[in-house]
């Protein structure tokens, strides 16, 4: 009994770790890369993948990945016109031109 | 501390405190936050010159997330807060953050009364058609024949137009707009703000987690779109045939005059009663 609640325990912990790092490793991506060429920045820790910035994108900059979130599938077609910023509810993400 | 880079939420949220925000995701609540911060940005207020006053409900979470000078109270009674706050301080900025059921179920004495005062605050109205926070009881506002957890077969009451019972309790500014149009609001935010009596913004929004899986309307853009292609502007409604505006939301300023002021009166009213002796 004791056993399998220490697994139960040992796992929980193994995947809040997972997700921990995953998160961490999408997070400096976008860092990197928002900081050097990105038109569009986008702040995974506060997003909640409710997919109005891609529906609302004008110009396909915008695309979704299989878990929901977005990225910026085509950043040379992104615009500045701030669409995303506004929309955004959770102010996850910014195509301003002077961030 | 976020990384992100957005002026905006550095300087009016408290982002390092209270974010990723409580609402669900798509929920129109924080897109109506972005379009305020963005209007009181744009007017270059002092935070400290901003007092946002909340009942309870989703919306009513949104003073938390501000950094200015703000209340969360009790349920319906933002009005009656506000109304104190302004008539001890009557230079300060007084913004009230209500939902539908918290301003016109359980506080609609609250707002009629202020209304007809014509006290100096802007009551900013967000209309999302349901009590979300408590799983989805009908609220004043739900439409008829919509589905609700207390109304499962649909609504038979008919729905309040706030608009209209602003304009007839006296209020001196109403403007009505949704969420979707992030600008409108933004505008209509500083003009409210600016007007000098009591103003009424109603933005309708979207519930989509309860309102939009009850009455099966979709993804949260689905029903931004939705307010996108049924809302038209007082101008055009006025252009339209009369068939043609049916069902749709008005977007625009219906009233704006100018009457005595509330806290103006009453300082008119000191000044005439201690003839000069009271400061």
């Amino acid at each position: 009994m004791s056993k399998k609640v220490e697994k139960d325990r040992v796992g929980t912990i193994f995947r809040e770790e997972e997700a921990q790092e995953k998160m961490e490793v999408e997070v400096t991506e976008v860092k990197e890369r928002g900081d050097k060429d990105s038109p569009v920045l986008i702040y995974y820790n506060w997003c909640k993948r409710c997919g109005i910035c891609v529906a609302f994108c004008p110009t396909g900059c915008l695309g979704r990945k299989p878990d929901g979130s977005p990225y910026v599938a085509n950043p040379e077609k992104c615009i500045h016109c701030e669409t995303c910023d506004r929309l955004c509810p959770d102010f996850a993400i910014t195509g301003a031109k002077d961030k | 501390m976020a990384n992100i880079p957005q002026k905006i939420i550095h300087e009016y949220l408290r982002h390092d405190k209270k974010f990723p925000h409580v609402w669900c995701a798509g929920c129109s609540n924080g897109i109506v936050l972005g379009s305020i911060i963005r209007a009181i940005a744009d007017m270059q207020l002092n935070r400290d010159d901003i007092v946002m006053v909340s009942g309870i409900g989703c919306s009513s979470r949104m003073p938390v997330y501000v950094d200015f000078n703000t209340l969360h109270t009790l349920h319906g009674r933002a009005i009656a807060y506000a109304t104190g706050v302004k008539m001890f301080k009557p230079n300060l900025k007084v913004i009230v953050i209500t939902g539908d059921g918290d301003c016109t179920a359980i506080g609609g004495n609250h707002l009629i009364h202020a209304a007809r005062r014509n006290i100096d605050i802007t009551v900013i109205l967000i209309n999302n058609n349901i009590y979300g926070m408590t799983g989805g009881q009908a609220s004043p506002t739900t439409p008829h024949e919509a589905i609700a957890t207390t109304a499962p077969y649909g609504n038979i009451e008919p729905d309040f137009d706030i608009c209209n019972l602003a304009m007839g309790a006296g209020a001196s500014f109403v403007a009505r707009t949704t969420a979707f149009h992030a600008i409108e609001t933004q505008n209509y935010v500083k003009e409210a703000i600016n007007h000098n009596g009591f103003s009424m913004l109603e933005i309708v929004s979207s519930c989509p987690v309860i309102y939009g899986r009850l009455n099966k309307k979709g993804s949260p853009a689905d029903m931004l779109k939705h307010m996108r292609d049924n809302s038209i502007t007082l101008a055009a409604k006025e252009k339209l045939p009369k068939e043609k505006t049916e069902g749709k939301i008005i977007r625009g300023i219906l009233k704006r005059d100018e009457r005595t002021e509330f806290t103006d009166a009453y300082a008119q009213l000191v000044k005439k009663v201690m003839g000069g002796k009271h400061e």
